[in-house]
């Protein structure tokens, strides 16, 4: 974008090369109207989504796609649990919970070990480092038959609380990633400070390290709840009717007949809501989460 | 910023955080060891109790058989079509959604690196399909983009048929005619935007004062994208190949809900969890997933090498 700049003055000062500068300019606006396509392309599955959560089924059921078709709250009526009797709100409440839930659990364990890794290193802290890493290359698939076992086995099978520690573990090696990178850009000075006035670790790390990478802690808690929020796979196995959380409830979905478009996109844009409100507040450290802190 | 860097400590000071005592060191410790026992019982037991399960004859439907089994698992992984194919359609998969998301990513973030109306806006528009819960996409372009009757695509179709007064638009059954495909479909539209999001972030970090010496060096769009900004770009594309690659080999939601496994678009993550609930085969179930966790680690060895020359640059700075 840089190289565009003075492009653009040339045109400005020097009228002598009009003729290519036009066709330039055009290429810009062409290559500009492009973008927007693409963009309004990739966001047409999601504002289609959003409407058709609005309109009656039978409206959302037409072909061609009724756009203007009158607005109503019918499809949220019905998935809040209308005529079928059906209700989301325990399976919301589980998801919130296991998100909300592992996600304190993951900040609470992973300040202490990026302090570990970072302001005053273990030995060997890249090794450590690796191995988080690791932890995460390996599918979960292959883990969830053991766990599952070991779930029915203590009787933890359909409970809340066994899926929070298993998101805990999910994503504690992407937040100790993450925190780490954000720890490592504070300048080591005001580490200094701190450990000459013979603060404590837990002092040095509530009073100093805490509001320093506030911003940091944020945007980490709030990927981490977008993994667990998402995860459908571990939930399927480890819960059924008490603690099933919200992407379980979606998978009712799955052989539906009749009907129902109206109130499957009212269920599945309830459903993403949380995500993208966490998902656009933490757009700005998004790339660093994803890449786990490797990219800035 | 700068009275900080100016107390900043002197490099002598690093030799000697090395020479540390035992029980200096142990304080060090302190504060990692309860992330990563946890992790160690959560991730690391798991593996190796499935590992000894692989070995093991063990069945929920038949408990009297119970016992070590040898090779048998892995025999019948390796011989079971279903489950060959279970393979390849995870590789198929993968390297489809991961090339044509890197190459659509690569496209849309150079689009993006320009200054031009509305451009944050258009970001935000971009980054959202990955912020669609992976179920919830898979439903949405199960029931309303690709249904045959009132689904989006065939409503375009019928749409733009309709303009030119034509009432007998043809209407494709999108997933049963191409059910690998419609996941495909599925997971690109869903992946791009982590791809171009990284790739992005890769274009800006180019150094602007070597692509400014380039143009005024006189070099054109096309000899700067592909003598500098590719080779720039090399280290970000693969990076984003194999994280990709990490999280697409999983994929259980798509496959679950658009087909459910039928038609033959069954991978490993469905075959697995299949075999673990439909046949309580819990032996080979564990068999499976050691194929899975030794092909990913021939990915994640690349990924950790390239994730450490990346943070070795980070280092170097």
């Amino acid at each position: 974008m840089t190289t565009t700049a003075p492009a653009g003055t040339m045109t400005a000062t020097r009228p002598a090369p009009s003729k290519p500068a036009s066709k330039n300019q055009l290429g810009k606006s062409a290559l500009t109207v492009l973008t927007w396509l693409i963009g309004l392309l990739f966001i047409t599955p999601v504002l289609y989504m959003v409407l058709t959560s609005f309109h009656s089924e039978i409206d959302a059921a037409s072909n061609p796609p009724d756009i203007f078709a009158p607005l109503t709250l019918d499809g949220y009526r019905a998935f809040f649990g209308g005529e079928s009797g059906a209700n989301p709100w325990p399976s919301l409440i589980n998801s919130a919970w296991a998100s909300v839930g592992s996600t304190i659990l993951v900040i609470v364990l992973a300040i202490p070990a990026a302090y570990a890794l970072s302001v005053k290193p273990v030995r060997k802290w890249t090794d450590v480092m690796f191995f988080f890493l690791t932890t995460k290359m390996l599918p979960a698939v292959a883990g969830l038959m053991p766990i599952y076992l070991i779930a029915a086995g203590i009787g933890l099978l359909d409970n809340i609380w066994f899926l929070m520690i298993i998101y805990t573990a999910m994503n504690l090696p992407i937040a100790i990633w993450m925190l780490r990178s954000f720890l490592a850009d504070v300048p080591p000075a005001l580490f200094e400070a701190a450990s000459i006035d013979g603060a404590n670790l837990v002092q040095t790390l509530r009073r100093i390290i805490m509001p320093i990478i506030s911003p940091g802690i944020a945007a980490t808690a709030l990927i981490c709840f977008i993994f667990a929020w998402n995860e459908l796979l571990f939930a399927k196995v480890l819960t059924g009717v008490v603690a099933q959380t919200a992407p379980v409830y979606l998978t009712g979905f799955v052989t539906s007949q009749g009907l129902f478009l109206a109130q499957l996109c009212a269920a599945t844009t309830v459903v993403c809501l949380p995500v993208l409100i966490a998902g656009f507040a933490a757009q700005d450290k998004l790339v660093q989460g994803l890449s786990l802190g490797a990219v800035k | 910023m700068s009275t900080t860097t100016a107390i900043a400590p002197p490099p002598a000071h690093v030799p000697n955080q090395l020479e540390l005592t035992p029980k200096q060191a142990w304080i060090r410790r302190i504060p990692l060891l309860p992330a990563l026992v946890f992790t160690i019982i959560l991730t690391q037991l798991p593996f190796v109790a499935t590992l000894v399960i692989s070995f093991m004859n063990w069945n929920a439907y038949r408990p009297d058989l119970k016992g070590f089994a040898g090779l048998s698992n892995y025999v019948k992984v390796f011989t079971d079509p279903d489950l060959l194919r279970a393979v390849w359609v995870t590789i198929l998969m993968t390297v489809t959604v991961v090339l044509v998301s890197l190459v659509l990513g690569l496209c849309i973030a150079l689009l993006l690196n320009r200054v031009f109306l509305g451009r944050g806006l258009v970001r935000t528009m971009m980054i959202t399909p990955f912020l669609i819960v992976p179920v919830a996409a898979a439903l949405l372009f199960k029931h309303a983009i690709y249904n045959p009757i009132f689904g989006l695509l065939n409503g375009v179709i019928t749409w733009v048929w309709g303009i030119f007064g034509s009432d007998n638009a043809p209407q494709v059954d999108w997933i049963t005619q191409f059910p690998l495909g419609s996941i495909e479909v599925t997971l690109i539209w869903q992946w791009t935007p982590f791809m171009t999001l990284i790739l992005l972030a890769g274009l800006q970090s180019r150094p602007a004062e070597v692509l400014e010496a380039a143009a005024v060096d006189g070099a054109n769009p096309w000899q700067m994208f592909t003598h500098m900004t590719l080779p720039h770009m090399r280290q970000y594309l693969e990076l984003a190949g194999l994280l990709g690659a990490i999280y697409v080999v999983q994929t259980f939601d798509a496959v679950y809900t658009i087909t459910s496994g039928a038609l033959g678009t069954a991978n490993l993550p469905f075959t697995i969890y299949q075999t673990l609930f439909t046949a309580q085969d819990y032996g080979l179930a564990s068999a499976q997933g050691v194929i899975v966790v030794l092909g990913s680690i021939l990915i994640a060895t690349f990924a950790v090498k390239n994730v450490s020359s990346l943070l070795a640059k980070d280092d170097g700075k």
